[in-house]
């Protein structure tokens, strides 16, 4: 697994207690918030061990749905 | 200024009293009531005679000096413990009180030797200006009796001596000890004439004693019996310049003293808001390393990191780390070139590096030593209260009720705060310590913790939810206050969450090892014992859940209505300096100054117009992301200011690797530091005593630090930055700090009300500083929170990955001891290694048997990512199963054994838990022989050629 990917996985994991949608949405807009660019595209580029909840933020991040600050 | 004491008034301040009016000499003087008769005459100019009495200390009424007539009242009482009173008429200068006070000073003058023009203290000595005071002219005792004039002087302290000969036994010193420092290592040994001052056991020596050198007996010394070496050698100093120290985030004012070009001592002043005249064994002596042999003072540069240093010129170094910037920039674009700023340097040079990164590299690869210690502070009090900052000031703590500490050791790490809580405690307020080591706070003298919740490292989270639990289901919140000043919804869900019996202390107990009624107290204690505050360090965010655990403490404080008012709040204790200030300036890089998100078009904007430039919207990579880039090959250049990242950053070996990887590495520091092994250009950096520019200290108070004497690299940091701007291409021309805190205030809404001038005029300023909050802000979310309302987190505990197992049983956890500071750079050049020359490994005494290891033994102490070497403590400090180190030292390099496992929210680093085995060892590791051989390499500077 990448260190990218554990990386999505734990933020994906500590938003978890708030409820499916929400960790979703808070997961992928905490990447947007904090990840550089290249660590973006890495992670739009290849999720292989990525976990549901984290799974599902990055694609939420590759549509572009941002959730509200 | 020149060099004079500053004013001492005898007995503390009152401030609350109703005004009294009393007449001194004739003189009407108000002052308010409990103020002494002394006070008030000092107040009024007219100084009593006084030996035994200090304004940092409570009156004593011994020397029996300070005798003054008062009228209706019988005899002559000491105007030290005598206060004023309505109508009162004092005489403080009669015949009676004269010939009192000669006869005073005849005793202690025919104890004492007549060596003024050879004493260090000629001519700064209180005991000479009272005999002077007094009109002393003869001694009709003789000096031929018993006397004490043969005390042998005790010179085992590196910084101070004690020669007992000079001792008049004022007490000063011990009461300095006592009320002062709250450290009680000196007592008055024996009775009447054979009365001494003693530290610790009659067969200690200071050295020997629980003394901690903060210097307090010293600065209360009237005499030379204590005495600094320096004043000893030097001479008595000259001239003076009032400037903030430069170690922890206490931010002590300290008044420098000089001979000439040449620093004599450093004396903590009475004005100074965060220390009020205290001061630690690091800030008021281990300065030493200014001057050290090591400093580097010359630049240098070299084509790869197996090639000597060669020195040249600034301008040299400058044009050739300019070119090698631009070249990489042209080659792999901007996003290749980052920096790191420094929480050891002024606001003003952490704001240029920013700058420098974001306008001249053109990336927002910018990054600051928080990353590994409190960036999860900002993260978590941002989310939940609004803003990265500590709610409350110093002084707060007095009006504390019960005062709740997690993973912080302030006698250690912020003593000088640490002191002012134990003066707390003895006053009353009761305390809770949770943390996984028995630090000092939780017995010492006249303290006590009432509970001490010795946790498994790792569990924070655990133990602050199961606390909510009690606080929840017991009905112990505090509603009217959540009403009014936080989120509903958001602390209904959140009270749910707690509420669930999977977080009842009960069940948790088998995680976090705390006996469920021991947490159940401490919560109700917390919950209803009134004014409650927090203070956390790094034992909080260097975890996996750092930020999660920032914001269960944050719940905590709101649900309990423990914030927006004197003696509540939540009060990280910031390691370094600077490292509020270095926040607060835009050195993450995801924020511009005063926390605001690049992304935000506006704020960019702003910046945009000022800087004339366009800049990156989208974060850039933090400093592990630096490394991990840098291994990856989209990396290649950086500029570190101020910090040795090899040292002190986690799991030594992919730090080594991310470095090696790199183009190009500028070191900026005083030292070839550990990172300067990897690094192609060494600029050489000046110290806080070389430069002007600003600090701002844990309770956001910002400070100026002043110039003391010129820089010995012939450059202060902030103009290094700026020339190698210039060399870029960038048109910048500061001519002075100010001028850049004027822009930071131009471009901060925060700090729109600073300026050098108003905080050399006012001594220091909190931010938030501006329309709404015109004289600063010592206490945040008084009327409201900074968000708006509140918001209650849902902070779930999740284990961290890093494991015990067989192969690796025990945790370790990390941490500093109180004379040194950080990597050591500084207090490793300093004499305080003889209170602590390596590292060491505190063991439990159970499991060191298991391993047959005893006090002293060298130890292999190895992790799944290294391993070193250290000596052996065994101690029942840590609990079984727990072992703990400090990280000062490189020969120990104590972050090869620790992991790159980091904070979900910040990648800040999980230095305090890591998987370890111990076993003996009989040398060092391979690692550190490799290490040692590669360092000595790397360090070797090219001799000039022959003429």
């Amino acid at each position: 697994m990448s260190q990218l990917v554990y990386m999505a996985n734990q933020i994906a994991r500590n938003f978890a207690a708030q409820g499916e949608a929400v960790a979703i949405a808070q997961t992928a807009q905490h990447i947007r918030d904090f990840w550089d660019p290249r660590m973006k595209a890495a992670i739009l580029a290849g999720g292989e061990g990525l976990e549901p909840l984290a799974r599902a933020a990055v694609e939420q991040l590759r549509n572009g749905v941002t959730a509200p600050r | 200024m020149g060099y004079e004491p500053q004013a001492d008034f005898g007995t503390p301040e009152v401030r609350d009293g109703a005004p009294v009016t009393l007449a001194i000499d004739g003189r009407a003087v108000t002052v308010p009531a409990g103020t002494s008769v002394m006070r008030a005459a000092a107040e009024c100019g007219g100084a009593i005679p006084k030996l035994c009495a200090s304004d940092n200390l409570a009156a004593f009424g011994s020397c029996r000096l300070c005798l003054v007539e008062i009228d209706g009242m019988r005899g002559t009482p000491a105007s030290c413990t005598t206060p004023v009173a309505e109508g009162m008429v004092v005489h403080t200068q009669t015949p009676r009180l004269e010939k009192l006070r000669r006869g005073v000073m005849e005793l202690y003058i025919s104890d004492h030797p007549l060596d003024c023009l050879t004493c260090s203290a000629n001519n700064d000595c209180e005991l000479q200006d009272a005999a002077a005071q007094v009109g002393l002219r003869d001694v009709r005792y003789g000096y031929a009796g018993e006397d004490h004039l043969d005390a042998a002087a005790d010179v085992s302290n590196p910084y101070f001596d004690f020669d007992p000969s000079k001792c008049i036994v004022c007490s000063r010193c011990v009461r300095a000890c006592e009320e002062v420092q709250g450290t009680f290592a000196l007592t008055i040994d024996g009775r009447g004439f054979a009365s001494k001052v003693s530290a610790g056991q009659s067969a200690d020596d200071f050295l020997a004693s629980e003394c901690v050198s903060c210097g307090a007996c010293v600065q209360a010394c009237p005499t030379a019996t204590l005495n600094e070496k320096a004043v000893t050698a030097i001479g008595k100093p000259e001239r003076s310049v009032v400037t903030t120290c430069a170690y922890c985030g206490v931010g002590c004012t300290f008044r420098a003293e000089l001979k000439g070009e040449q620093l004599v001592r450093m004396v903590p002043w009475k004005d100074g808001k965060a220390n009020h005249g205290h001061s630690c064994v690091k800030g008021r002596f281990a300065w030493g390393y200014a001057n050290h042999q090591d400093r580097i003072l010359a630049p240098m540069i070299r084509e790869s990191i197996e090639e000597p240093w060669r020195e040249v010129s600034w301008d040299e170094a400058l044009r050739y780390t300019a070119d090698r910037l631009n070249a990489i920039k042209a080659q792999h674009g901007a996003r290749a070139l980052g920096g790191i700023t420094s929480s050891r340097c002024t606001n003003e040079e952490a704001y240029l590096v920013q700058k420098l990164v974001r306008a001249g590299f053109g990336s927002n690869n910018v990054d600051t030593c928080a990353r590994v210690c409190h960036s999860p502070t900002g993260y978590g009090l941002k989310t939940t209260f609004g803003t990265s900052a500590g709610t409350q000031d110093f002084d707060s703590v007095m009006d504390s009720d019960v005062i709740l500490v997690i993973g912080a050791n302030p006698t250690d790490a912020h003593p000088v705060f640490g002191s002012q809580m134990k003066r707390r405690l003895r006053q009353g307020a009761r305390l809770i310590v949770i943390d996984p080591r028995r630090i000092d706070l939780v017995r010492s003298p006249h303290v006590q913790a009432e509970h001490h919740l010795a946790l498994q490292p790792g569990t924070n989270v655990a133990v602050l939810t199961a606390m909510a639990h009690v606080i929840v289901t017991e009905g112990l919140a505090d509603e009217a206050f959540i009403r009014e000043r936080c989120d509903l919804d958001e602390y209904q869900d959140w009270a749910r969450f707690v509420s669930d019996a999977r977080h009842s202390p009960e069940v948790l107990e088998a995680v976090t090892r705390v006996p469920a009624g021991d947490l159940r107290a401490a919560a109700r204690l917390y919950a209803t014992g009134g004014n409650a505050a927090i203070y956390y360090g790094l034992g909080v965010t260097e975890h996996s859940q750092g930020s999660s655990t920032v914001m269960a403490i944050a719940n905590l404080a709101m649900a309990t209505g423990n914030v927006g008012r004197r003696g509540v709040g939540v009060n990280p204790l910031r390691g370094q300096n600077n490292v509020q200030g270095s926040c607060d300036m835009g050195s993450f890089p995801h924020e511009l100054s005063g926390y605001r998100h690049i992304s935000d078009g506006s704020t960019r904007a702003m910046f945009e117009a000022d800087w004339g430039v366009e800049l990156d919207p989208e974060p850039g990579l933090r400093i592990p992301n630096m490394f991990d880039a840098a291994i990856e090959g989209s990396f290649r250049a950086l500029y570190v200011q101020g910090e040795d990242i090899l040292q002190s950053d986690p799991n030594t070996h992919h730090v080594v690797a991310g470095l090696a990887a790199m183009d190009l590495v500028i070191v900026h520091d005083l030292f070839l530091n550990e990172t300067a092994n990897y690094a192609h250009v060494f600029l050489p950096g000046s110290t806080f005593l070389e430069k002007n520019g600003t600090f701002t200290n844990a309770e956001r108070r910002i400070q100026l630090v002043r110039k003391v004497m010129e820089p010995a690299n012939g450059y202060e940091d902030w103009e290094v930055t700026q020339e190698l701007a210039k060399a870029m291409g960038l048109g910048w021309d500061y001519a002075h700090p100010a001028e850049i805190m004027a822009e930071i205030a131009r471009l901060t809404p925060s700090f729109s009300g600073v300026s050098h001038e108003r905080l050399d005029r006012e001594g220091s300023l909190q931010w938030p500083v501006n329309e709404a909050h015109p004289d600063g802000s010592p206490i945040m979310h008084v009327d409201g929170f900074v968000r708006g309302k509140g918001k209650f987190v849902v902070t779930a505990y999740v284990p961290t990955d890093e494991k015990t197992g067989p192969r690796f049983p025990l945790l370790l956890t990390t941490g500093r001891i109180l004379s040194q500071y950080n990597v050591g750079a500084q207090t490793r050049r300093t004499a305080n290694v003889v209170w602590h020359e390596e590292d060491v490994l505190e063991i439990h005494p159970t499991d060191a048997e298991n391993r047959g290891v005893v006090t002293g033994d060298l130890v292999r102490l190895a992790s799944r990512t290294g391993e070193t070497t250290l000596r052996a403590l065994v101690t029942d400090r840590v609990a079984p199963g727990v072992v703990y180190t400090t990280f000062h030292h490189p020969a120990t390099q104590a972050n090869v054994v620790t992991t790159e496992f980091s904070d979900w929210a910040t990648n800040c680093p999980e230095y305090k838990v890591t998987a370890v085995q111990v076993g003996l060892s009989n040398g060092p590791s391979d690692w550190q022989e490799s290490y040692e051989a590669q360092a000595r390499r790397s360090r070797r500077i090219e001799a000039e050629p022959a003429e």
